[in-house]
């Protein structure tokens, strides 16, 4: 399944990358460079195989869970400690204009 | 619209009740409300580098009672679903959510709804059922704040205290044909999440929140017309009022040779309107895999049994069991089991008094005014059920008459006095006494010489006054029917 | 006394023997990072004056009477994808080129009660993308056996500090190899624990079913010193197991007489350098010297270890990735009028090209169409893969190879051709996609004068056994060689 430009561009748009002409052109080659690698996977009959989404090897982990007690958290001031552009406690973003 | 009746609309509800933990789902910050912004979060709900998630117990155990209470199987493994989008206020860039192997599935509730006339007053009740596709968690996002601040026309403000407090997103199938159906729904979602105690269900602080697909179709038809999704919808009436526009909208839109578009609309209470927020077209693609950072939720039976064990009578069958076992009518059911603790209310008065009609009586019309005057719960004010019961009991022996009872009511709303107490202190017994009575209306009778005269000359209104009089003779405490017989019998004789 | 280039328990003898104190160690090796790393490029911060004062605190104590503790004075170098509290944390990305975390990763957590040093971040790829630390927005990383050389990636500074002596021991993250490969490329021990030994909390995440973190030490005993110290359940990683944390330590004494060291013939194929293949099988002849039994086994899906390995961890990247938008922290763009245009330009002036490549083919994968064919499909590889070893382990009780088909390779050798770079990562994917742990102990030198890793492979949570074997090799073939420096 060769990838093209069109569908790089639809992927950036997907993961809010914004590239350029260039990087567009070297994405559609490298890209489909990989794909194409990757698919040799389709060489394996994986009909009956399950999928191993979780790599954790504990069978029931009841222990992963915890209890319903608040702790200390952050604050506000810590919290905003990295922001890059805090404002009356808040973080502070260009405004967002709903797309369509 | 002549057509309309051609027509019928097919709806589905997305609903999503916030848990009422005290922790938020995946971090121990605290879910309060009305904090100062961003006072509660921590590296996980701020979606810090290296900050990871972990499952809060009680969420899940919330979670099964909402979802046994709604009739779903909880499946004994669920996984974690990653949903991939940006938005400011999500701080990850993904919601923690679960996708193709949710929590549980397969609800279905069955429940009384009725259509409405134009001033909102139920025409004929009915039962129906509506199924439940599935009802799984996830986290909730933080808040944008688009208004009201200083440079709101170019900037957003965004704060995370809500950020990972739990939510159960509840997702029916599309069985409502109308939006009172949805409306009556809705309502008892609300109400069986408050009685098995998981959600504080109020609309307006958002933690209940719903969208709706809706579509309308020609009435025998068995396609599915295209649907529009609603978003916003963020009261009961907002509901029903969008979905009704909704469907007329698109039966208009049908009717003069148009297509409706698949896409998501918001309401707009202000123009009473929906109007378009984003085309199919520009449908999101949320790239759900699992989330490699919880394992999969392994829940055994005897858990989820024993959360059945725990769970209380649902709304839907105490009320149905008020109104078979106590003759009550569906109006006088339904607000009485409108939340558990009145209808426990209800019942202790019951069990002392004995007499369901008289009690509901005195709790609909007398304690619910009261109380709705004092801005308090009926169950919560200083008039217990044994003291309502005590109250009740002192009519029915004829120790205080029903008018005086009222004013010995509001005392006790007040001082949260047994009745007993202020009926002895204040003098309020009932004046029962046919001879003490026949001297007091001898004594009116005689002070409306007149009256009398023009009684007996055919001006039977007159009556009433007589009684007036004796009553305010007796400052209200004469047994008025004792004083009706006596009056038509002196008045006769003379 | 000389106490640059000493062990753990050397540096432990020194203190108690009172040889030196541990701000003399803190000071020598901070002079050392100072003449050395403005070649190397291994630190991306020196912790300096926190470092001294904490020396000065643990001589206090020390003074006072109090015992050792296990890592008591001993300078750990991390790599700067592990969150530390009050230090700047780049993930070597100018996307989060100003970071300082509110917190401690739990690993750092547990060196600092331990009595370590923490004496500064290393260098690494970007988001630990890559294997040869040439994806560092903040410079390269030079090989301290080759100034023209790769250390290996990604966690470059790691290997390369502690092959140079800039601390004693570091930690590295392990998604695909980061830690094994600059260990091997740079003559030095590396361990990936079992998946879910130790707490990732705090690791800033790549692929999350993949990463863990490890340490990069000049010893086997080392590395089982520091593992004993970090590994165990964290109630902050619903992924880190309760399995129980065996002394590690004392786990290394004992025989490896009648252990299974299984070779599977794909990791001895086509690709692999002969220099490498000849050293790595003296190595295993010498196990069988040892008293270890060698037997075949066959791993047979290693061929698409490479594939499955790219699509799942650029997949769970391109999502781990996403928190990275100039809202909270981290590089915000300058200028942008409208919050989608913040969005698309921070991120693409924030992250590097292969972040960026690795991003596209993550959400390629997983997006609407293709998620069966490729993410799916790669999943339930992954199960085949895990399936191998399981086979593989009921009939050898480690499974043994080369770290790397090749030694370190050229800087710029490989930059232009993604794929290729993938390849470096063969042999050392495997244990990432199927959890289990791995280590890579230097076994020889090139004949150009370069290091060349052997790499053991055990069950789950065994890595006793791991230790153990990889110890009774270093005791008897002792790697004697240092970077000409």
């Amino acid at each position: 399944m060769p990838i093209t430009k069109r569908e790089v561009e639809k992927i950036a748009e997907l993961a809010h990358l914004e590239l350029t002409e260039e990087e567009k052109e070297q994405f559609t080659v490298q890209l489909a460079a990989i794909i194409a690698y990757v698919e040799k996977l389709n060489e394996l009959d994986t009909t009956d195989v399950p999928p191993m989404a979780h790599a954790g090897r504990d069978e029931r982990a009841d222990y992963a869970q915890r209890d319903d007690v608040v702790g200390e958290g952050l604050g506000s001031e810590l919290a905003l400690a990295n922001a890059p552009d805090p404002a009356r406690g808040y973080f502070r973003v260009p405004k967002v204009i709903e797309e369509g | 619209m002549a057509k309309r009746e051609e027509y019928e609309a097919v709806i589905g509800l997305e609903i999503h009740a916030q848990l009422k933990t005290r922790s938020k789902i995946f971090c121990s910050c605290s879910t309060q409300f009305g904090d100062a912004p961003n006072q509660n979060t921590c590296p996980v709900c701020l979606g810090l580098p290296g900050a990871l998630p972990v499952l809060n117990r009680e969420a899940v155990r919330m979670a099964a009672k909402a979802a046994l209470a709604l009739g779903c199987r909880i499946n004994r493994v669920s996984v974690f679903s990653r949903k991939n989008y940006f938005y400011p206020d999500l701080p990850k860039g993904y919601q923690i959510s679960q996708y193709d192997q949710p929590f549980s599935e397969h609800g279905e509730v069955e429940i009384d709804t009725a259509e409405r006339d134009e001033r909102g007053r139920p025409l004929a009740w009915r039962r129906k059922r509506f199924r439940i596709r599935r009802l799984h968690l996830e986290e909730d996002a933080g808040k944008s704040i688009h208004d009201g601040m200083p440079d709101s026309d170019r900037a957003s403000y965004i704060e995370f205290n809500r950020s990972g407090v739990p939510l159960i997103e509840i997702v029916s199938e599309p069985d409502f044909r109308s939006s009172w159906e949805a409306y009556d729904y809705m309502q008892y979602l609300r109400q069986a999440l408050q009685y098995v105690d998981v959600c504080e269900g109020n609309m307006e602080e958002g933690n209940l929140r719903c969208d709706a697909n809706v579509s309308v179709r020609r009435r025998g038809t068995a396609t599915l017309g295209t649907k529009v999704e609603l978003k916003n919808l963020n009261s009961f009436r907002f509901l029903q009022r969008a979905l009704e526009y909704e469907i007329n909208r698109q039966i208009e839109v049908l009717e003069t040779g148009g297509e409706i578009v698949q896409e998501t609309r918001l309401w707009s209470e202000a123009e009473g309107r929906t109007y378009v927020m984003r085309s199919k077209e520009e449908a999101h693609d949320y790239r759900y895999f699992p989330e490699p950072d919880l394992p999969p939720l392994v829940v055994s039976e005897e858990w989820i049994e024993e959360i059945r064990r725990e769970l209380p009578e649902l709304p839907n069958h105490r009320k149905w069991r008020f109104m078979e076992q106590y003759g009550l009518s569906i109006e006088d059911a339904a607000t009485l089991t409108s939340t558990r603790a009145l209808a426990d209310y209800y019942e202790s008065v019951v069990r002392e008094t004995g007499d369901p009609r008289t009690s509901a009586n005195w709790i609909l019309s007398e304690l619910m005014g009261l109380a709705k005057a004092a801005g308090i719960e009926p169950f919560a004010s200083p008039v217990t059920p044994t003291k309502l019961a005590g109250l009740i009991r002192l009519i029915a022996e004829g120790t205080i008459s029903g008018k005086i009872a009222k004013t010995v009511l509001e005392e006790m709303f007040r001082t949260g006095q047994p009745a007993e107490t202020i009926v002895r202190e204040r003098g309020l017994v009932q004046i029962t006494d046919a001879a003490h009575l026949e001297a007091v209306i001898r004594r009116v009778l005689e002070a409306n010489a007149a009256y009398v005269e023009q009684y007996r000359a055919g001006k039977e209104k007159l009556f009433g006054y007589f009684v007036g009089q004796v009553m305010r003779e007796t400052q209200g405490r004469a047994n008025p029917q004792l004083v009706n017989d006596l009056l038509r019998k002196l008045l006769m004789g003379g | 006394m000389e106490i640059i280039g000493l062990t753990i328990d050397r540096l432990h003898e020194a203190l108690r023997a009172g040889a030196t104190s541990v701000t003399e160690v803190c000071q020598r090796t901070l002079e050392r990072i100072e003449a050395l790393d403005p070649q190397l490029g291994a630190f991306l911060t020196v912790n300096r004056d926190e470092a001294l004062r904490r020396a000065e605190e643990l001589d206090r104590d020390l003074a006072r009477g109090e015992p050792l503790r296990p890592l008591t004075g001993v300078p750990v170098a991390i790599k700067d994808n592990i969150c530390t509290k009050g230090l700047r944390t780049t993930c070597a990305s100018k996307i989060l080129h100003n970071f300082i975390p509110p917190y401690n990763a739990t690993a750092v957590e547990r060196l600092l009660e331990a009595g370590a040093i923490l004496i500064g971040k290393t260098n690494c790829d970007e988001f630990a993308m890559g294997s040869s630390n040439e994806n560092s927005a903040f410079g390269i990383v030079r090989n301290p056996w080759d100034a023209e050389r790769v250390p290996g990636g990604s966690s470059g500074g790691s290997g390369a500090a502690v092959a140079a002596d800039l601390c004693v021991v570091a930690l590295g993250s392990d998604t695909g190899g980061s830690v094994r490969l600059p260990a091997a490329f740079c003559g030095v021990v590396g361990l990936k624990p079992t998946y879910g030994r130790v707490s990732r909390y705090g690791l800033v995440a790549y692929g999350s079913s993949l990463d863990q973190i490890g340490p990069i030490t000049k010893t086997v005993a080392d590395a089982a010193r520091v593992l004993r110290v970090i590994a165990g359940r964290d109630p902050r990683d619903s992924t880190s197991s309760n399995h129980p944390v065996p002394d590690y330590l004392a786990a290394l004494d004992g025989e490896i007489k009648g252990v299974r060291l299984g070779v599977p013939r794909e990791y001895f194929g086509p690709g692999l350098d002969e220099e490498v293949r000849a050293v790595v099988w003296q190595a295993i002849h010498r196990f069988a010297d040892l008293g270890a039994e060698i037997v075949d086994v066959r791993l047979p899906h290693t061929e698409y270890a490479i594939a499955c390995y790219y699509i799942i961890a650029t997949a769970e990247a391109s999502s781990n990735l996403a928190r990275y938008d100039g809202v909270r922290y981290g590089y915000r763009a300058q200028g942008a009028t409208t919050l989608r245009e913040m969005y698309r330009r921070t991120r693409n002036e924030g992250f590097g090209a292969e972040v960026k490549r690795r991003i596209m083919l993550g959400t390629y994968v997983l997006s609407a169409g293709y998620y069966d064919a490729y993410y799916l499909k790669a999943l339930k590889v992954r199960t085949l893969i895990e399936r191998d070893f399981r086979e593989a382990f009921a009939r050898c009780d480690l499974i043994v190879g080369p770290t790397s088909p090749t030694v370190a390779f050229r800087l710029g050798e490989k930059t232009e051709d993604p794929l290729a770079m993938y390849l470096s990562d063969i042999y050392t994917i495997m244990a990432n996609l199927a959890g289990i742990p791995a280590i890579s102990i230097p076994v020889g030198l090139s004949r150009e004068g370069l290091p060349i890793g052997l790499q053991l492979h055990a069950r789950h949570f065994e890595e006793a056994t791991l230790l153990r074997a990889a110890h009774a090799y270093e005791r008897a073939f002792p790697f004697s060689h240092k970077p000409p420096l």
